[in-house]
C-alpha cells in the first residue's frame, strides 16, 4: 500500500524554480527521509503534500485522495508539524491542544484522554495550563508535536523536528517518532542532521535544487562511497603519527583506508615502538554524512 | 462545526483582553455620556450615531485577529479546515463580540428612558446593523499589523464624518467602492430609521438592503481574506 506518493511536481516562486519534476512513493509504516542542502525545496514538497499550495504541475496523493482535488480528505488522516509554527502564546497549553483536536473533529472526551498522555509523556504535563508565551523553545517544539500527534495521524508529516532542539528535547522526539514508526505509521521526516536521518529512516531522498538525486535505504547510500574504512585512534600522549591518509583531527588520528586490518597493524606497531600508549581505536564506516556530501558533489 | 472551535479561540486569546475590551466598551461609553451630559442632544439621535460608533469600533478588531499570527495560521491551516472555514470563524467571533458591545450604549439607553419608535423591529434593526459593518472591516486586505491604535482613530473620525467616511487604508479598490456605496446610502438611512428619525428608504426595504449588502460583504470578505492570507503566509 502507497501511503504517500508525488508524481512530476513542479512548483517555482518567480524566477526561483523550487521543485523540478520530483517524483516518490512511500510506502504504509515506512519512516522516509528527505534529505537536502537549504534551499533544496523540503518544505515547499512537505506544503505541496499537505495540501497548503498547490503545485504547478504534477499530481500529489496521501492516503489515496488527490491534495489538490480532494485536499481536506487528503488532510483527515495526517499529521504535520511544519517547519516554522507556533501555537498561540495567549492560549495555554491545553486550550491549543483542544482547539487543533477541535479541528479534527475529535470528540471532545477522546481528545482529553489523548491530551493528558501526550502532555505527561512529553514532560509538560505540569504546564498544561499556562499560557504558552512562558515556554522555553524546546517546550514550545514539544507542544507543537502533541498537537500534531493529537488525532493520532496515520501519517506524519514533520518539517526538521529537532533542529535547534538541545539533545535531551532532540532525544525525546527522536524517541517518540521510533516509537510511532513501530505502530506502523508512515512517517515523513525532512532533515539536516545525518545521524537522525540514518537512525531512523527506512529510506532516504536525497533532493538538491529542487531535484531527487537518489532515494535509498542510508546502508546503501553509505556503500556508494566506496569500501572505504576510517579508523580512529587517540593515544596517551602527544605524538607525531606519519603514516599515509592519518589526519590529525582534535586529540586523534583518522586513517582511512581500504584494508583497516593492515592498517590497524601498522598503529599497533607504531605504539609499541615509540612506547605511546592507545587510548581508544575505533573503525568506522563511511557516514551518511560522507554520501551525502558525494552525491551532491556528483550532482555537481 | 470547526469555524465555531476557531471563533472560541479568537474570544479566549483576543477579545477578552484589556485594550479591546477597554477600547471597545469604555470609550463608547464615555463618549455616549461626554455627548449627552454636554449637549443635551435628544437621545434617539445621539443613539444612531453611537450604535454605529461601537459597531466599527467592534469591527475594528476583525482585522487584528487575523493578521499577525502567521506562524499559528500555519499551524491551523495544516489540520483539515480549509482556509474559508477560519475566515468565517473569525467572522463569527467578531460579530458575536460587536453584538455584546453594541448592546451596552443599547442598554445604557434605555435605562436613561430611550423608548424607540419602530418597537418590533427597532432591536432586531440594530443587530442588524452589525453584520455589514463588520464584514466591511475585514475587507481591508491589508490588515494593519500593528496599527490598531490607527484603526480606532479611523473608525472613530470615520464616525464623527458620517458621510464620508473611509474604510481603512488597506482597503482595495473593489472593496472601497462597495463600501462606499454602502456606507453613504444604506447604512445611515437604517440607523436613522431605527431610532425613529424620518429616513428616505422604508424600514423594510433598509432592511433588505441591508441584508444583501451584508452577504456581499461576507463573500468579499471571505474571498479576499484567503488570497491576501496565503499570499502573505506562502
Ligand atoms: N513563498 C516563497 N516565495 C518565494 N520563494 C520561495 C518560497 N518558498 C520557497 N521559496 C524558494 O524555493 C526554494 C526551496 O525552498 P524550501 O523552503 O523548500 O527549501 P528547504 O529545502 O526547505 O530549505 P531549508 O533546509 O533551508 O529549510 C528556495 O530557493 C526558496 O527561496
Ligand atoms: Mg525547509
Amino acid at each position: 500500500m502507497i501511503a504517500i506518493e508525488a508524481e512530476d511536481l513542479k512548483k517555482r516562486f518567480g524566477d526561483v524554480e523550487a521543485l523540478k519534476d520530483v517524483s516518490f512513493k512511500v510506502k504504509r509504516g515506512e519512516v522516509f527521509g528527505f534529505l537536502g542542502p537549504n534551499g533544496a525545496g523540503k518544505t515547499t514538497t512537505v506544503r505541496i503534500l499537505t495540501g497548503i499550495i498547490k503545485p504547478d504541475s504534477g499530481r500529489a496523493r496521501v492516503n489515496g485522495y488527490d491534495v489538490v482535488e480532494e485536499t481536506l480528505k487528503a488532510k483527515e488522516p495526517i499529521g504535520v508539524l511544519p517547519e516554522v509554527s507556533n501555537a498561540y502564546p495567549d492560549l495555554t497549553a491545553w486550550q491549543n491542544i483542544m482547539l487543533i483536536a477541535s479541528l479534527y473533529g475529535m470528540r471532545k472526551r477522546d481528545a482529553e484522554a489523548r491530551a493528558n498522555e501526550l502532555l505527561k509523556e512529553f514532560g509538560i504535563y505540569e504546564r498544561k495550563d499556562a499560557k504558552v508565551r512562558g515556554f522555553s523553545k524546546g517546550m514550545k517544539q514539544r507542544l507543537m508535536l502533541c498537537m500534531t500527534l493529537i488525532s493520532d495521524p496515520e501519517i506524519l508529516f514533520l518539517d526538521e523536528p529537532t533542529s535547534g532542539l538541545d539533545v535531551q528535547s532532540a532525544r525525546m522526539i527522536r524517541e517518540k517518532i521510533l516509537e510511532i514508526a513501530n505502530e506502523r505509521k508512515t512517517v515523513f521526516l525532512t532533515s539536516h542532521n545525518m545521524d537522525e536521518v540514518n537512525m531512523m529512516c527506512d529510506r532516504v531522498a536525497i533532493i538538491n535544487k529542487g531535484k531527487i538525486v537518489t532515494i535509498d535505504t542510508p546502508e546503501m547510500l553509505k556503500s556508494r562511497v566506496g569500501g572505504s574504512v576510517a579508523i580512529e585512534v587517540s593515544f596517551g600522549e602527544r605524538v607525531e603519527l606519519n603514516m599515509e591518509n592519518a589526519e590529525k583531527v582534535g586529540d586523534k588520528y583518522v586513517i582511512y583506508t581500504t584494508n583497516p586490518y593492515k592498517t590497524i597493524c601498522e598503529v599497533v606497531d607504531f605504539a609499541r615502538k615509540s612506547g605511546a600508549e592507545i587510548v581508544s581505536i575505533n573503525t568506522r564506516t563511511p557516514m551518511l554524512e560522507d554520501a551525502f556530501l558525494k552525491l551532491l558533489e556528483v550532482e555537481g | 462545526m470547526k469555524c465555531l472551535a476557531i471563533a472560541k479561540k479568537d474570544i479566549m486569546m483576543y477579545y477578552l483582553k484589556g485594550p479591546v475590551v477597554i477600547f471597545g466598551i469604555l470609550l463608547p461609553l464615555f463618549l455616549f455620556l461626554a455627548f449627552w451630559i454636554g449637549r443635551e442632544l435628544p437621545l434617539n439621535f445621539l443613539m444612531a450615531g453611537l450604535i454605529s460608533m461601537t459597531v466599527f469600533f467592534a469591527s475594528t478588531s476583525v482585522s487584528p485577529v487575523i493578521a499577525p499570527w502567521e506562524g499559528q495560521m500555519r499551524t491551523l491551516l495544516a489540520c483539515p479546515v480549509s482556509t474559508s472555514t477560519i475566515i468565517f470563524g473569525d467572522i463569527i467571533a467578531s460579530l458575536s463580540f460587536g453584538i455584546c458591545i453594541s448592546l451596552i450604549p443599547l442598554l445604557l439607553a434605555f435605562c436613561f428612558g430611550f423608548t424607540p419608535n419602530h418597537n418590533s423591529c427597532n432591536t432586531s434593526g440594530c443587530l442588524l446593523l452589525l453584520l455589514p459593518g463588520l464584514a466591511v472591516l475585514s475587507l481591508s486586505d491589508k490588515p494593519a499589523l500593528d496599527g490598531h491604535d490607527d484603526l480606532i482613530a479611523c473608525s472613530l473620525s470615520a464616525n464623527i464624518h458620517k458621510r464620508n467616511f473611509h474604510p481603512c487604508s488597506g482597503a482595495s479598490s473593489l472593496g472601497k467602492g462597495c463600501f462606499n456605496a454602502f456606507s453613504s446610502h444604506v447604512f445611515p438611512d437604517v440607523a436613522r430609521a431605527s431610532f425613529g428619525m424620518e429616513s428616505f428608504l422604508s424600514v423594510y426595504m433598509d432592511f433588505i438592503a441591508l441584508l444583501i449588502f451584508s452577504v456581499i460583504f461576507l463573500i468579499l470578505a471571505i474571498k479576499l481574506h484567503e488570497r491576501a492570507l496565503l499570499s502573505r503566509i506562502f
